[in-house]
């Protein structure tokens, strides 16, 4: 199965002096879900954008099953936080997009469309157009299609942040189902605290300048929601409070030390919810 | 009809009931249409303006009649109009054949568009019958330096149009696609040319407009048929009413060809400019 490796990865952006990552290791392999949590600032998608191949590292190695990561491919899907669909394609042709470029014929491509499209929820919407859909919806859209294409690993970039706060929670369950199902290692970036504790089972937390890992939790509140454990129950656990309350307190710790360093640096004050 | 349309509207926005008289932009244009018209019946019907300056109403459509049953000059309304018209074809069929890649290239890829952008902006801003005459010179008098001075006027703004809309592409919808394993033609293919396609068909929509009133002017110098040719020959022997009538009908064509390309938009990119 997948195996998704970052050895002591960097990233510079041009003419900055400063480096947007450095140093970054970490491994991802099948029943992982991993959440990458930072303040704005911290890399946390330039991170996602090297492991999808947008960017290619200033040093370091990414590798996926032992091959090199050169530039973006369907082994990696991504979900993007502004869904990114094609609103000249309805929505079944969408998640069938993938398979298309890939040359499968038509109908065993909507067939397999039509399967993802019910594991996330949205059998009836196949023949919609991309702008009659909600902002849950089109997310779910996006999800079922980076699906589609089978990828080894799934990359998703804030993919609930521009969600209003009832449809995120529902959207985590949905993932954390899809998860469960598929078995797909999963890299996830946020700024949202309690996501990231609710779904990972590995938690990096990202410090700015330059962007490094701070932190690492290895968590199982996700593993408990897939189990069959209600989310409302997970997420009134007095050890989840605990948890989001200390990765609360280490994000607090690093921003007052990050102002003690530089006087501008407020970045992540609005940011963190 | 104005008084149904008042209805209309009045049942349509019942908070604005207490201002019945408010009227469409739909029905001013109309309104205002139709006093032109009355306008012109009124001055010719009372004999203020003389016959030779302004026909009235009247003489214009009878003579639309018999140009369109007996002819003008060797040829009827119809076959002056389908001169016009086959030239305005040819030469969009071959502007959109070739400008549309020209603009993909510019817009796409830097070494195309330091070639070709430079080529392009020089001669945009000329005036087309500004270098008529050297088309005349290379080409001879006969259909091709029409189409040729036609094909010029409509080319710029779609390879414009085109490399603008490129250039605007959604980079998350290019990532997307390249993470879906997309290589560069299919990007092009299912990406790049959708995206643009609403920026496209307005640049053909100010090309036609562009190359409709070139073609008339160019008939004016050159030709043997054609609206632009009917109305010149017309006033040099002082037939106003042929010379209003040609005017019209230019004036009509126009009117259609933006209409038709307005509907072709909407059918052809129903999510342009909804909230996506």
């Amino acid at each position: 199965m997948a195996q998704l490796i970052l050895d002591r990865i960097g990233a510079h952006y041009p003419g900055a002096a400063q480096p947007v990552l450095q140093d970054i290791s970490l491994s991802l392999g099948p029943q992982q879900l991993c959440v990458a949590l930072g303040p704005s600032g911290s890399g946390k998608t330039s991170l996602l954008n090297l492991i999808a191949g947008f960017v290619p590292p200033s040093s370091g190695r990414i590798t996926l099953d032992g091959v090199a990561v050169k530039g973006p491919g369907a082994d990696r899907g991504v979900v993007f936080q502004d869904d990114a669909l094609l609103p000249w394609q309805d929505v079944l042709a969408n998640v069938a997009f993938g398979l298309q470029l890939a040359g499968i014929g038509r109908a065993q491509r909507e067939a397999r469309a039509r399967e993802m499209l019910a594991l996330v929820d949205l059998a009836g919407f196949a023949e919609r157009q991309v702008w009659q859909l909600s902002g849950g919806q089109r997310q779910r859209v996006g999800l079922a299609r980076a699906l589609a294409a089978d990828p080894q690993v799934l990359l998703m970039d804030e993919p609930f942040g521009a969600l209003d706060a009832f449809t995120r929670e529902q959207m985590q369950e949905l993932l954390l189902q899809v998860w469960q199902r598929t078995a797909k290692p999963v890299f996830l970036i946020t700024h949202d605290i309690e996501e990231a504790v609710f779904l990972a089972t590995d938690l990096i937390l990202l410090a700015p300048n330059p962007g490094h890992v701070e932190e690492r939790l290895s968590l199982d509140f996700g593993q408990r929601y897939a189990a069959g454990e209600s989310a409302r129950a997970i997420k009134s656990d007095p050890r989840f409070i605990e948890t989001r309350e200390h990765v609360l307190a280490q994000v607090f710790a690093q921003r007052e030390s990050a102002q003690r360093a530089s006087p501008q640096g407020t970045t992540a004050h609005e940011e963190l919810a | 009809m104005s008084l149904y349309s008042i209805q209309a509207i009045d049942s349509a926005r019942a908070p604005a009931a207490r201002r019945p008289w408010r009227l469409s932009t739909r029905a001013i244009s109309t309104l205002t249409l139709a006093g032109v018209l009355l306008l012109w019946w009124a001055v010719t019907a009372t004999e203020l303006i003389e016959p030779l300056f302004l026909p009235s109403p009247g003489a214009v459509l009878s003579k639309a009649w018999l140009l369109a049953t007996q002819g003008y000059m060797d040829a009827t309304l119809w076959q002056h109009l389908a001169a016009s018209l086959g030239r305005i074809g040819l030469a969009l069929f071959f502007a959109v054949l070739f400008a549309i890649p020209v603009g993909i290239a510019i817009g796409h890829n830097r070494i195309a568009q330091g070639i070709l952008d430079p080529l392009i902006e020089f001669y945009r801003p000329i005036p087309p019958l500004a270098y008529l005459p050297l088309i005349v010179i290379w080409c001879g008098i006969g259909e091709t330096s029409k189409v040729l001075l036609i094909y010029l006027a409509i080319f710029a703004p779609i390879a414009i149009a085109t490399a603008t809309g490129v250039r605007n592409v959604d980079p998350v919808r290019l990532r997307a696609a390249q993470s879906l394993g997309a290589t560069r033609a299919q990007l092009i293919r299912h990406v790049i040319v959708p995206s643009a396609l609403p920026e496209i068909l307005t640049g053909i929509r100010i090309g036609l407009g562009v190359g409709w009133s070139t073609l008339v002017a160019a008939e004016l110098i050159a030709a043997t048929s054609g609206l632009g040719f009917m109305v010149q020959s017309a006033a040099q022997f002082l037939v106003t009413d042929v010379v209003v009538l040609g005017i019209l009908v230019i004036a009509l064509i126009a009117f259609g060809l933006e209409m038709g390309l307005r509907a072709l938009q909407r059918r052809l990119v129903p999510w342009h400019g909804q909230s996506h």
